[in-house]
């Protein structure tokens, strides 16, 4: 498939955001998304180790499982990959650099079961994009979904002084403001 | 335990979608239809029943510090087994669910439950477990994705009522999803809590 960067970075972060058009990484985008220095860290996070596991991901896929015919096999390594690529992280962030690791820390382990990195390894693939292609999908994927993040919890930020009525208070709510935001995100369709 | 209670539980008093709140991903990615919703929720109760006994039956293997990712292998074969029969027997409702697929993986509900469930229970109650609450899975799924259906595209499980013209397409679109899954929350804490 023949893209060029510039629709690649634009159909990720806008049109085709990860959260409202894609509905990945739904759990933590409800659970981290109250306030809007942790949504930033967060995103921070997940930016990092998307962009990383999705290098190691590609080579995988190029250079183990496709010479070896064994493509069956990309869930189990592809999930296990990235659990340990978490942990890695983690240990390697806490001996270099502690105020990263002060800042991100908390977030790491909520990312192995953040269906967006998964997702995003997997549809890398199923794109077939090239090495390069795949880093700047997933960096500007993981950007959508920081930009996602910090907009919900501005708003939230709001919603909690406001008389919500007892039965929408929490998820329902939340629900209900994500979808007039998916539809103000509707607006971006035909972009690229 | 009473059996039977097993079941009900994961069915209303725990179910994953309304009341615990797990599995949002596929909840709102492969809701567009009915079939498409009741599709993904049985693949999830296979893969939860039989990744609920697995681990049931080698929890006492398993030291303790490498219990995750242990489990994870365990969810993520039995995936990669459905995601292959899927493909072999029902390739249009493979294609439709997609991604949503693998990601079953990741989907909290399985890990969740053989982490609370499974690792302490033995083989048949987590065998019932995984029955109750991938029935409440599946029965929240086919719910959504029934009114995200009828309301957006004005058909009950793929039988068109010759309305569709009349119809909001946006409910088969992303925000229907979220706004269809708000209010049927809402709807499910109103009568739990009669």
């Amino acid at each position: 498939m023949e893209l060029s960067y510039f629709a690649i970075i634009i159909g990720a972060i806008f049109v085709n955001n990860v959260v409202f058009a894609q509905f990945l990484g739904i759990c933590p985008f409800l659970g981290v998304s109250s306030k809007v220095d942790t949504s930033l860290g967060m995103g921070a996070a997940v930016t990092f180790v998307m962009a990383l596991s999705s290098i190691v991901a590609w080579l995988i896929q190029e250079y183990i499982l496709v010479p070896l015919s064994i493509e069956y096999m990309q869930t189990i390594v592809f999930i296990l990959v990235i659990a340990a690529l978490v942990q890695m992280v983690e240990i390697v962030l806490k001996k270099v650099s502690p105020a990263l690791y002060q800042a991100l820390g908390i977030f790491l382990p909520l990312i192995t079961t953040n269906c967006a990195v998964l997702g995003v390894a997997i549809l890398m693939i199923q794109k077939e994009f090239d090495l390069l292609q795949s880093f700047a999908y997933s960096v500007s994927t993981a950007l959508g979904f920081a930009l996602a993040l910090v907009l919900f919890a501005g708003i939230r930020e709001r919603l909690e002084l406001d008389g919500v009525p007892a039965a929408l208070k929490g998820v329902p709510i939340a629900l209900i403001t994500a979808a007039i935001l998916a539809m103000a995100f509707m607006g971006f369709s035909g972009l690229v | 335990m009473n059996k039977f209670k097993i079941i009900t539980d994961g069915i209303l008093k725990n179910n994953p979608t309304f009341v615990l709140v797990l599995g949002m991903c596929p909840t709102l990615g492969t809701t567009t239809s009915a079939i498409n919703g009741m599709g993904m929720g049985v693949a999830t109760m296979a893969v939860l029943i039989m990744s609920n006994m697995v681990i049931s039956l080698i929890k006492n293997l398993i030291p303790d510090k490498v219990r995750i990712p242990a489990f994870i292998v365990v969810i993520a074969s039995f995936v990669t087994i459905i995601e292959m029969l899927m493909q072999a027997y029902v390739p249009s409702l493979y294609a439709a669910l997609g991604v949503f697929i693998p990601l079953i993986v990741v989907n909290c509900i399985i890990l969740g439950r053989a982490e609370a469930f499974a690792s302490k229970h033995g083989v048949f109650d987590s065998l019932l477990d995984g029955i109750g609450i991938g029935l409440g899975f599946t029965i929240a799924l086919t719910i959504v994705g029934a009114v995200r259906e009828l309301l957006g595209s004005g058909a009950v499980f793929g039988y068109s009522l010759g309305i569709a013209d009349y119809m909001p397409l946006v409910f088969v679109l992303a925000p229907g999803a979220f706004l269809v899954l708000g209010y049927l929350m809402v709807l499910f804490n109103k009568l739990a809590k009669r």
